[in-house]
């Protein structure tokens, strides 16, 4: 066990040393620089003085908020001594099982490749170029013949890898009773249980103001919602990102929510930033790569025939086509179960100094769940390089865990076990039931929370739900939502007699309100 | 020969599901024209003929229809900005402070109808104003058709040349009421979300004029174009670009069955409070409902207010990019057609409560009641504007809406114009 000193000293030398050379640093150190022009800044008392000036012109403010940005994002370290693939996936047949699922995933796209005859990436020919350029805000009217490309894997395939991990240094040689854990997840992972989780989200209790339940036309608003708004714009005010997050666990109010949701993501939009996308845009110009076309057909699929979401079509073909080729991406592989996979310049197999990551971003996988996660968004951004930023940091912060393999207690493995924990301890009779008539619950619940809900509930209800996401810098939440939606419709559930009937009961969730259902499930529950 | 004492009995020109699931699942008997009905859901046509001196009956006091015998004051475009242009001067004539005007001559508060002409009455003023703005683009609509049919758009006089009056080469002889054009100033800027122009439609139940009391369905819906908008030149003949009406969507190669193409009005107002702000938000729906009760006052006093007809119009507006809304037209008949799933359980649920409110308990009706119904059966509708009781009591209204809300129609209220006593709403 590491002492609690050192374990400090190693995060601030991470920290540091992430945050060493970015444009913060630059930035900071200039602004050092100006202002020793200034009356106020003396020569003897050199450093406090500038000290002082940062701290009074805003810029420590925004060192605090890139360095809990920082704390956000990175486990702590385990011990200084703990190899890389520690930090990514401390579980060593976790890891493997990572490995052999991203190896299925790439032979898949090598065989589509070479089946359709189509490079995995190519440089567009330049009038391609120029078309493309021209009708870079409605790709979605264009329609390539896609029939012919099909999603790397579904959903119910990723499920079926889960359920079949195992641990191999654990023997549970008890006999199979109630007592043991009846669902699809065969793995001994911790999980937290209701008492901890009312701790956990404390915020969310009976005797505390939410928006999504205090906001509703038969309160007044003197009551709760008139003072959050107000607290909520001295939050921003103060842009202050801890202070954000803290805050949007009772809720964002919707003029403000965008604005708090790039405070906690830390966000800004320089001028780098808007370059940076601009350059992207460019490489998609340039090459096609056969993940496009994927994407194309993802979106086509989800996103077009989706109630409130086809409007922005377009959008999620531009920001989705930049992601693939952004290797900035690449960075959070370090503390991700995944890999990337690496391809080669044809001709030079083997060769490292020919490979290349593939695509550019490394991520492989079934655009869909993926596609509904950037389309939220558009509902709080329109302007195309702040959305693809905020989409970035949403992904590399929370939703890459729920594709992929890994012990972490936000990973989709952690997720699926406590909903199916929660469900077996609170709803025993339920969970039974749905067994016992082929209907494994998490087969149901397992879209919604690899979907962290999005394209299942109404955009202002999800909207809610992923303001506590942000504020509790966890996707657990998706577990106890899923756990309470069973909950709630449990009397339809229990008279179903097959696992299509179940489907049905659960189909339409459009009309729910999470917040009260949240809310219920944790702490007006007889347990 | 059996007497169904207490049914309603029922005939309907509109042979549709939402119409007829919702008769009869009151119970209700179908009954042919010719015999004894109390309730009748009129084509405009029969409307016109019922009221018509030739062919016209009186009706008896336990008979309903679905249409004022001249609704076409409100629902025929030329008839409705004639109407306006009235309320508007008269208005100005009484020193009314809702006719104020700004430094170049335009109603503030009442401005809220694109500048139109008649064609060829107007010819002459429009070529004026044309004039002003040579650059400016105008639509075309033919005054007696639904649906974007015959709707074109122009940016050049020579285009519409053989409405000219004096025109040599005119071979519009006819000066007859159906084929008259309205030509108004084409709103270039609308509101883009995705890139893409819509429209809101939004469903208005006027059970009397004077006193004027109407309800807005809460459940109203944008349209949108399925291609993406450009204002430039060499799209005007491409009406998938410019004409939101679902008639002429559904031809597009892009159209989607399982959305139409439509967002909840709650959608929108999601949107734009959160890319916009709250304020700017409730002020724009404030408009709207402004918009709207304006409308219906500038045509209530020469509305034939019989006491057997209710109306459910179909209000359009189209919201420019200062988030200003602007009427653009109201149908008399809106379609009851529905294109999508979604659609066709929110114009059940239209009809469902429209009927709830004119045939009160779903029993044989008495047209003399005072056609005030109780809160509770007001469904998705909520009071737009009770005239009766805005004079009894100008601050109290039935419903005190709230900012924010998922529904996000509010009920009538006072206006947040910032000027000083603008009775407005009385």
């Amino acid at each position: 066990m590491l002492d609690p000193d050192r374990g400090l000293s190693l995060t601030i030398a991470r920290v540091v040393q992430r945050l060493q050379g970015s444009s913060l640093h630059s930035q900071l150190e200039r602004q050092a620089r100006v202002s020793l022009h200034k009356p106020e800044i003396k020569l003897e008392s050199l450093k406090e003085d500038i000290k002082d000036f940062l701290k009074t012109s805003g810029w420590e403010k925004k060192l605090q908020n890139a360095v809990y940005s920082e704390l956000n994002m990175f486990p702590s370290p385990c011990h200084p001594a703990a190899p890389p693939e520690h930090i990514k996936e401390p579980l060593a047949y976790m890891r493997k099982a990572q490995g052999s699922w991203e190896k299925r995933i790439l032979k898949s796209l090598n065989s589509m490749s070479t089946e359709l005859n189509i490079p995995l990436a190519q440089k567009r020919p330049a009038n391609e170029q120029k078309e493309l350029l021209n009708k870079w805000n409605e790709m979605g009217t264009d329609e390539p013949d896609l029939s012919l490309f099909r999603p790397v894997y579904a959903p119910k395939d990723f499920l079926e890898v889960l359920m079949n991990l195992r641990n191999p240094n654990y023997e549970n040689g008890e006999q199979p009773s109630f007592r043991n854990h009846l669902g699809l997840i065969q793995v001994p992972l911790k999980v937290k249980d209701i008492p901890e989780l009312k701790e956990d989200f404390s915020e969310l209790g009976l005797n505390i103001g939410q928006l999504g339940i205090d906001d509703s036309a038969q309160v007044p608003p003197e009551f709760f919602e008139n003072e959050h708004v107000r607290v909520g714009q001295k939050v921003l005010a103060e842009q202050d990102s801890a202070a954000a997050q803290q805050y949007v666990r009772q809720g964002c109010p919707t003029a403000l929510r965008a604005d708090l949701w790039a405070l906690i993501l830390n966000i800004s939009n320089q001028p780098e930033d808007i370059l940076y996308y601009e350059q992207l845009k460019s490489n998609v110009i340039q090459h096609d790569l056969l993940v496009d076309s994927l994407i194309y057909k993802d979106v086509k699929l989800t996103a077009s025939n989706d109630d409130y979401y086809f409007v922005f079509e377009d959008y999620l073909y531009q920001v989705l086509l930049c992601f693939s080729r952004d290797t900035s991406v690449l960075e959070h592989f370090t503390y991700s179960s995944a890999t990337p996979p690496k391809s080669y310049i044809q001709g030079k197999l083997g060769m490292e100094e020919y490979a290349v990551f593939y695509p550019p971003n490394g991520m492989n996988f079934n655009y869909n769940s993926f596609i509904l996660s950037v389309a939220p968004l558009c509902f709080l951004y329109h302007e195309p390089s702040k959305l693809y930023q905020i989409f970035r940091e949403m992904y590399v912060r929370f939703f890459f865990r729920l594709h992929s393999i890994s012990s972490h207690p936000s990973g989709i493995v952690s997720l699926c076990l406590l909903f199916e924990t929660l469900l077996q301890t609170h709803l025993p009779q339920l969970f039974y039931h749905l067994r016992e008539i082929g209907a494994q619950p998490l087969r149901i619940s397992f879209k919604w929370m690899v979907r962290a809900f999005s394209g299942y509930l109404a955009t202002d209800q999800l909207l809610l739900l992923w303001d506590r996401i942000l504020g509790y810098n966890s996707l657990e939440i998706l577990a106890v939502l899923a756990a309470a939606v069973f909950a709630f419709r449990a009397v339809n559930l229990m008279e179903v007699t097959s696992l299509a009937a179940a489907e049905a009961v659960l189909a339409d969730l459009s009309t729910l309100k999470v917040m009260p259902l949240l809310q219920i499930f944790l702490f007006a529950t007889v347990t | 020969f059996r007497i169904m004492a207490g049914k309603v009995k029922w005939v309907t020109d509109i042979e549709k599901s939402v119409l007829i699931n919702n008769f009869e699942k009151r119970g209700w008997i179908q009954v042919a024209e010719n015999e004894d009905w109390n309730f009748y859901w009129m084509s405009v046509q029969t409307i016109r003929n019922v009221f018509s001196v030739e062919t016209g009956y009186r009706l008896s006091d336990d008979q309903i229809v679905n249409h004022f015998p001249n609704h076409y004051e409100l629902t025929r475009k030329d008839l409705m900005v004639k109407n306006i242009k009235r309320y508007r001067k008269e208005l100005e004539k009484e020193g009314s402070p809702l006719a104020e005007k700004d430094e170049n001559g335009k109603y503030i508060y009442l401005d809220f109808v694109p500048v139109t002409f008649m064609l060829p009455a107007d010819y002459n003023l429009f070529v004026e104003e044309f004039r002003k703005n040579p650059c400016s683009t105008w639509i075309m609509k033919p005054c007696g058709k639904a649906q974007g049919k015959g709707i074109f758009l122009i940016n050049k006089l020579s285009q519409i040349k053989k409405w000219s009056r004096d025109s040599k080469t005119s071979s519009f002889v006819s000066q007859s009421s159906k084929e008259a054009y309205v030509i108004s100033l084409y709103i270039n800027n609308p509101l883009l979300i995705g890139g893409k122009k819509f429209d809101l439609r939004l469903y208005v139940l006027v059970s009397t004029y004077r006193p004027l009391r109407c309800y807005m369905y809460k459940l109203g819906f944008c349209r949108f174009c399925t291609v993406k908008y450009t204002p430039s030149t060499s799209e005007l003949d491409n009406m998938f670009v410019h004409l939101t009406n679902v008639a002429i969507q559904k031809h597009g190669d892009d159209y989607n069955h399982i959305h139409g193409g439509k967002w909840t009005v709650s959608n929108l107002r999601l949107y734009l409070e959160s890319t916009r702000g709250k304020e700017v938000t409730n002020k724009l729906f404030d408009e709207i409902h402004w918009i709207i009760v304006q409308s219906l006052k500038a045509v209530a006093p020469v509305m034939n207010n019989d006491k057997h007809c209710f109306e459910c119009y179909g209000y359009d507006i189209i919201i420019d990019d200062k988030l200003k809304p602007w009427l653009i037209e109201v149908n008399a008949s809106p379609s009851l057609t529905s294109s999508t799933a979604n659609d066709r359980i929110l114009k059940y649920n239209l009809i469902n409560d429209t009927l709830n409110i004119a045939v009160p308990n779903g029993e044989i009706p008495d047209c003399k009641w005072n056609k005030s119904p109780p809160k509770e059966v007001l469904g998705n509708y909520e009071v737009l504007y009770d005239e009766e009781m805005a004079q009894s009591d100008g601050t109290d209204r039935d419903l005190r809406g709230r900012p924010g809300q998922s529904t996000g129609v509010k009920g009538s209220r006072a206006r947040d114009s910032g000027k000083p006593v603008l009775t407005t709403w009385k």
